[in-house]
């Protein structure tokens, strides 16, 4: 709304910015809070156990910062998430008598999570595009429609997979190179490669673009649906990844798998910096929002001063306290 | 010239850290009188009606209102004194009703709930005083623009309005539309309100103005009454330069070739059966009313709309269904709403430039050194003057938007431009560099369609023009032909060649 003016613009440049900086001293703050607390934190098993608990979100988030970028919105990660583990599962078991059980069966039970969540994100963005139907609408309701779905298919209990394929399929979870579990690499690749396509591709431009003015993204040649459709879809697969990850942990879903992912991946994704209303997204702040919010977890988890059933307070008030700061860096307009 | 004016500005200096934007400026706001204020992008003249309305604050200098020294606070202080700006932008809420709009912040209330009745009554008698025919219930966001000024300038008068500062009022309005603004203008004039206007067109300033202020760098630099300087005295001290010849001599010849060959194009609501060519080199101008349908004709051809229809491109058919499309064709249309369709207002300017083409610069991943050189390239061949490299577009002047537009989409190198409204807002000596951008374009074979509501600007521009009115084309003319008297007559549907009803 600025009245255009050259004169209005002369400050801004130098000056610390808080919304660079914000999420990376708030996540120093809390390594040094841990380590002054308890001893163990800093230890190798619980970091590993940290960022191996991250993973699942994390995943998600970085495919959740494509979708809020381009001024998208995702609620149905978790349900998809619990969902693609149940049809999973059913498929695993399903064609056991078939094709015995070895490392084939799981690559095929791979591709089916991969398969469902690449359908489940083109429905979303399908809907969310052609159809023009809010984002929130129509994820509200797959939320609701997936929930609905696994727990159906689980009869209202769990769907457990067949245990002797629990037990070739567990070090996917529980086993790594060098001491770092997969969970951990898989999640640290697909940060890498998110930031990558984010910063340094067309289509992480488009997408800050889309979500800047998708009018003057229509306006400038770019196909605003399909990248709209196709952060849905990333987004989708990333939750086929994250579940591929989390099946070979408990062995099973139901409906309370993953519950509040969804939430908990869209705070990441602010508290890193990404703009919720779009326009602006930065994978790398979304992987430390990701581990500001499973660091406070695992604090409160080791330290006997503060009842860990604050820990949804906790994280609100950072939430919150984020965008705060966030907003202090920017003119008004 | 006895009595104290109703506002004025002494020795009035602002600096933004640094650098001082305006120096010593001495403006006198007197009841019942007209005020231009005029001068290019950035000389100052926005900053200036922000410290007359309270937005921001004088550095240094002083301001009286009634001949007593004020300080506003804010916009508020400024309007519960009486003095109102009216934004370019409109200050509006699109989904509330007229009179809601009227009163937002001021509701006439009866006990704690709102007296409706009286709000109407109150908006019903403001807008007929502006002679205004729109429903104090309808939605802002359904009504026109010059309506929508129209309740901008009600809402003003809602407050009591001594002082009204209008920033470029006309700029969104057609030439007629601005005529009736200018009735209500000196029907206020005549009620003892002072007004302030800016703007980027003379001849407005000679016909409704009584006093013109002229800026150029944050000085005023020149100051008296409209009835002694004229339209050149005035372009040049904006200037700095003469300006008489603003429209650059056509030395290149048009091309025999058609490049484009357009038949039967019918856009569903807005245009009908546009049959046209396109030649080499060739720059055509459209013109017709606000509404006729012009830029949603064009907005069809390069498929931003669903539209059928012949086209040719040198003789073959094509099919553009999508603004990527046309591209690949050669074919690129530029908005004329730079704010809301063209540019990415809160990004930098070497994200906008590169956005149309940033296929060029792709092999994986964004070639950043070389979007970089570009920006470079661009600055310097379309002179565009930010304060530094990585400013938000948004903080450009409109002059340096538009500049930024035009080098954005010549990056993505068409082979016919069309360019919606090239001179929209834009100071004088701007407007004449982008003339001879598109002059230059001619000379390296390109083919350019204008379309502008500036009868002056078609006329200096093009080789050949079409006259829109209703979604039709209703009328060709070159050459001599190609008068202000034949182009109106044309547009308004008068002398047209065979009008279907």
């Amino acid at each position: 709304m600025a009245v255009a003016d050259t004169t209005t613009t002369t400050r801004a440049r130098p000056k610390v910015d808080l919304r660079v900086l914000g999420p990376i001293l708030a996540l120093v703050a809390l390594l040094v809070t841990g380590a002054l607390l308890n001893s163990n934190f800093l230890g190798a098993a619980n970091v590993t156990n940290v960022l191996s608990r991250s993973a699942f979100i994390g995943i998600i988030a970085v495919g959740m910062t494509f979708v809020i970028t381009s001024g998208g919105l995702d609620l149905s990660v978790g349900s998809m998430a619990a969902f693609i583990a149940g049809l999973m599962i059913l498929v695993m078991n399903g064609l056991l008598p078939t094709m015995g059980p070895g490392w084939p069966l799981i690559v095929v039970g791979m591709g089916a999570a991969l398969v469902a969540g690449l359908a489940a994100g083109f429905v979303n963005g399908f809907l969310i595009t052609n159809m023009r139907i809010e984002a929130f609408i129509v994820t509200l309701g797959t939320m609701g429609i997936y929930r609905s779905l696994v727990t159906w298919l689980a009869d209202g209990g769990t769907l457990s997979l067949d245990f002797g394929l629990r037990g070739i399929y567990r070090p996917v979870y529980y086993d790594g190179i060098l001491g770092v579990s997969w969970p951990i690499i898989v999640f640290a690749l697909v940060a890498i490669a998110g930031e990558v396509v984010m910063r340094m591709t067309a289509f992480g431009r488009h997408c800050a673009a889309i979500g800047s003015n998708d009018t003057v993204a229509r306006y400038s040649s770019v196909n605003v649906n399909r990248v709209r459709i196709m952060t849905y879809i990333l987004l989708g697969m990333l939750v086929g990844v994250a579940t591929i990850m989390y099946v070979p942990r408990l062995g099973s879903a139901s409906a309370s798998t993953g519950v509040l992912w969804e939430l908990e991946a869209i705070a990441a994704v602010i508290i890193g910096g990404t703009m919720l209303k779009g326009g602006f997204g930065r994978v790398w702040g979304t992987v430390i929002g990701v581990l500001i919010l499973s660091l406070i977890d695992n604090i409160l988890n080791l330290t006997d001063g503060v009842s860990p059933y604050l820990n949804g307070a906790i994280q609100g008030v950072i939430i919150i306290l984020a965008v705060i700061l966030q907003r202090e860096g920017k003119a008004e307009g | 010239m006895s009595d104290a004016p109703a506002l004025s500005l002494s020795s009035v200096c602002r600096s933004f850290g640094p650098v001082e934007v305006l120096h010593d400026v001495d403006i006198a706001l007197r009841a019942g009188e007209v005020h231009a204020l005029i001068g290019e992008n950035g000389a100052g003249k926005s900053t200036t009606m922000k410290i007359m309305s309270g937005y921001l604050s004088a550095t240094s200098g002083e301001m009286r209102l009634d001949g007593r020294v004020v300080t506003f606070a804010d916009s508020e202080a400024a309007e519960a004194a009486g003095v109102v700006l009216i934004h370019q932008e409109f200050n509006l809420a699109d989904q509330l009703t007229v009179e809601q709009n009227i009163f937002l912040g001021h509701e006439l209330r009866r006990g704690p709930l709102l007296d409706k009745r009286a709000m109407r009554d109150r908006t019903r008698a403001l807008l007929e005083r502006l002679e205004c025919k729109v429903d104090p219930r309808s939605r802002v966001r359904d009504i026109s623009n010059p309506d929508k000024q129209m309740v901008e300038i009600a809402k003003a008068l809602s407050r009591e309005a001594r002082v009204l500062i209008m920033d470029e009022p006309t700029a969104v309005l057609t030439n007629r539309e601005a005529e009736v603004l200018f009735a209500q203008v000196e029907r206020l004039r005549a009620d003892g309100v002072a007004i302030l206007f800016t703007s980027h067109k003379l001849d407005e300033v000679k016909h409704i103005g009584d006093v013109v202020t002229v800026m150029r760098d944050g000085d005023v630099v020149a100051q008296g009454a409209v009835a002694d300087m004229s339209e050149d005295d005035m372009a040049t001290a904006m200037v700095g330069r003469d300006v008489s010849s603003l429209y650059p001599v056509r030395d290149t010849p048009v091309g025999d070739e058609v490049v484009l060959r357009v038949r039967g194009l019918t856009v569903p609501g807005y245009a009908q059966g546009v049959d046209f060519d396109l030649r080499r080199g060739e720059i055509l101008g459209i013109a017709g009313l606000i509404g006729s349908g012009r830029t949603e004709t064009m907005e069809g051809l390069v498929g931003l709309r669903s539209h059928s229809g012949k086209v040719e491109l040198h003789g073959a058919p094509v099919r553009l269904t999508s603004p990527k499309a046309a591209l690949a064709h050669g074919i690129c249309y530029l908005t004329e709403d730079r704010k809301s369709r063209g540019l990415l207002l809160n990004k930098g300017m070497r994200e906008n430039l590169t956005l149309q083409s940033l296929a060029d610069f792709t092999h994986v991943t964004i070639d950043r050194r070389a979007e970089e050189a570009a920006l470079t390239r661009a600055i310097e061949d379309f002179d565009i003057r930010a304060p530094h490299r990585a400013v938000d577009v948004g903080n450009l002047s409109g002059g340096n938007q538009q500049k930024l537009l035009l080098a954005k989409t010549m990056l993505a190198d068409p082979e016919i431009v069309i360019i919606d409204e090239p001179t929209r807002g834009i100071d004088i000596g701007t407007k004449q560099q982008i003339y001879e951008f598109i002059h230059a374009l001619t000379a390296r074979g390109k083919s350019v369609i204008v379309i502008s509501s500036e009868m002056q600007e078609v006329m200096g521009l093009a080789d050949r023009v079409l006259v829109m009115r209703t979604g039709r084309i209703v009328g060709e003319l070159a050459g001599d032909d190609m008068t202000e008297d034949a182009i109106v007559r044309l547009a308004m549907g008068l002398g047209a060649r065979k009008e279907v009803a």
